[in-house]
């Protein structure tokens, strides 16, 4: 069995008094591909902040590679190893596209001060970010923004990538084209992803699933065994 | 014409020294968004350091060296005035990011303290206090870390503040007895800073006298705002701090220690005050007040610029400092001497500089009305971003 990148024990989170996420048991092995279901407001995207440390639980556990990082800032995190591309894909909009990819390699060791090369495979990944790269972020278009966010995220080398959505307003041509990139990443690198979807065609790539209802895991298990009823029961908004 | 090109001139010097003011708050407010009202105390700081500098640079070993002593000054601010921002930033406005009324109160008290500070610091009064930072500062790290988790945490940061406070206020009233540290190192008078033999002259170009000191002063600025784009747009830092002004929960989850860049962030906006504080010096006699004549127009100059653009604070404040004098200095009756009798008594009513600023300040709200993001706003896509 694959070593874990990922494991969340008995978390729980709280925005104010409101529980968010009860007792969320939740583990990503090296090199799958992890996707959350649920409908809207589950607590999907919290527990998505809560891995990466906008979010800090009130109780349970954080794991990366069998470390605890709970205690840490997101920029520790980060510097760990773990990606982040977020709901609506938070792009420093005044940065040019190089800027912004620069600031990928910030999770790298010795950050942007020892590192200064975007690797090129970013460009095979995504060939628009290459055209754009001395126009700002905030000019790009949404799915040009979703292929740089994802760029960004892959430049600091992370053992696990969280996905928020990241097909969510985008064109159906680009949708398709995230697809392949996430699959070729996992096939090339070996990194692990944990995905946040609604599009049933994205969710199916993935190795395994963990449907939410109410803040809580309620089913879980390979995305090859994914029923109809599970389907309709969690996929649908 | 000569009047007009020595009008200009002069016009342009004030501007500078306003460019130079407002860099440093177009960098705090303008960027980290933080209303910082001890900014002109800041500048203060700066101007009494290089007093200190002078007169360190008037007797002794270093006499020989006192023609370049005002370029010593300059890092010398930067650096005194900087690490007050620094100590202001993480003591106070850290934990008020994001609260912009209280921010605006606690640095008005902070104003106050510093002004108060230089009229009665003595040595006694300065080992107190430097004791008082360096305990504060290092509790936290010398006591179990567990202690700075709880939910009472914050009352626990309170009182080893008021206990580092008290130990430094018994320390200086100790030390208070002894005659040679109870003396003030300056009063609440105002300070008179010499300026080195050439920069008293002026050069003469025909049609145009300029004062050198008010020359350096340009040259001053244009250096400032150069090294200030240069950071901001060129080094590392710049790029991390352009970054956190702009998302700083993503900026976090990149990897960027956004509470360092918060910090280098004021202590560069501070230190260009204290740099700020050392050109007025060369303008005229300058006392525990100087901030405040200077804070309201700095703000001024960063929200007509428009917040966030350097290019915007620059014209801002050349427009204000040479309308200002042209005003005030009542050129426009010598330029114009044939000026109708109604439009003679309004100019001569406005050319005064306190009137002057009236006119000014009123022209800019009239001008806010219609464009309230200032002269450069921000434009594109990205603004919604």
């Amino acid at each position: 069995m694959a070593d874990p990148v990922l494991q969340l024990r008995a978390l729980n989170v709280f925005y104010g008094e409101s529980h968010i996420l009860r007792d969320v048991d939740l583990t990503v092995n090296a090199g799958q591909m992890v996707c959350l279901i649920g409908r809207n407001g589950v607590g999907k995207t919290t527990l998505l902040k809560t891995v990466i440390g906008l979010l800090r639980q009130r109780s349970g556990q954080v794991q990366l590679a069998e470390q605890e990082v709970s205690a840490l800032p997101p920029h520790g995190r980060a510097r760990r190893g773990i990606g982040y591309v977020p709901q609506g894909r938070e792009i420093i909009p005044q940065l040019t596209v190089r800027e912004n990819l620069l600031l990928g390699l910030e999770a790298l060791p010795g950050g942007l001060a020892r590192n200064r090369h975007i690797d090129p495979v970013v460009f095979e990944l995504f060939p628009v970010l290459e055209t754009f790269l001395n126009r700002r972020g905030g000019d790009l278009s949404g799915g040009q923004q979703q292929q740089l966010a994802i760029a960004r995220a892959l430049l600091g080398k992370p053992r696990l990538l969280l996905l928020d959505e990241p097909t969510e307003g985008i064109q159906p041509s680009v949708v398709l084209d995230i697809e392949r990139a996430v699959r070729r990443i996992i096939e090339t690198t070996g990194i692990s992803v944990l995905l946040v979807e609604q599009h049933l065609h994205f969710v199916r790539q993935a190795d395994w699933y963990y449907a939410m209802q109410k803040g809580g895991v309620v089913a879980s298990g390979p995305t090859a065994d994914l029923s109809k009823e599970v389907v309709d029961r969690f996929l649908s908004v | 014409m000569d009047l007009l090109y020595d009008t200009l001139f002069n016009g342009l010097a004030i501007g500078s020294v306003l460019v130079l003011a407002a860099l440093g708050l177009a960098v705090v407010f303008g960027l980290m968004g933080v209303i910082n009202m001890a900014h002109g105390e800041l500048m203060m700081l700066g101007a009494y350091t290089t007093f200190v500098v002078q007169n360190l640079f008037k007797d002794g070993p270093l006499e020989a060296l006192f023609p370049v002593y005002i370029l010593v000054a300059i890092p010398v601010a930067f650096v005194v005035s900087g690490l007050a921002g620094l100590l202001l930033e993480k003591t106070v406005i850290r934990r008020l990011y994001g609260r912009p009324l209280e921010t605006l109160l606690a640095t008005w008290g902070v104003s106050l303290i510093l002004q108060q500070f230089v009229r009665s610091v003595s040595s006694a009064f300065a080992i107190g206090l430097v004791l008082a930072v360096v305990l504060g500062l290092l509790i936290p790290r010398l006591t179990p870390p567990r202690l700075w988790q709880q939910r009472w945490t914050p009352l626990l940061g309170v009182g080893s503040w008021i206990g580092s406070g008290a130990v430094g206020i018994g320390v200086a009233s100790a030390l208070g007895g002894v005659r040679v540290l109870d003396q003030p190192w300056f009063s609440a008078r105002n300070i008179d800073v010499t300026a080195p033999q050439w920069l008293r002259g002026s050069i003469d170009l025909g049609a145009l006298n300029m004062p050198t000191a008010r020359l350096f002063i340009i040259a001053l600025t244009a250096i400032a705002l150069a090294a200030v784009i240069w950071f901001l747009q060129k080094s590392v830092w710049g790029v991390r701090i352009r970054a956190v002004t702009q998302n700083r929960s993503m900026s976090d989850c990149l990897g960027i220690p956004t509470e360092t860049v918060d910090a280098l962030t004021f202590l560069v906006g501070s230190g260009l005050a204290g740099v700020a504080g050392v050109a007025v010096t060369l303008l005229g006699s300058v006392g525990p007040n100087l901030g405040g004549n200077y804070i309201v127009d700095c703000f001024m100059v960063v929200v007509l610029g428009g917040v966030g653009k350097l290019v915007g604070t620059v014209v801002a404040a050349l427009g204000i400092g040479v309308l200002s004098y042209i005003v005030g200095s009542g050129s426009l009756l010598l330029v114009w001497p044939a000026m109708p009798p109604a439009l003679n008594e309004l100019v001569t009513f406005f050319a005064t500089t306190s009137m002057a600023k009236v006119l000014v300040f009123a022209l800019i709200v009239v001008f806010l009305q219609f464009r309230p993001a200032g002269l450069f706003p921000q434009k594109g896509r990205f603004v919604e971003a």
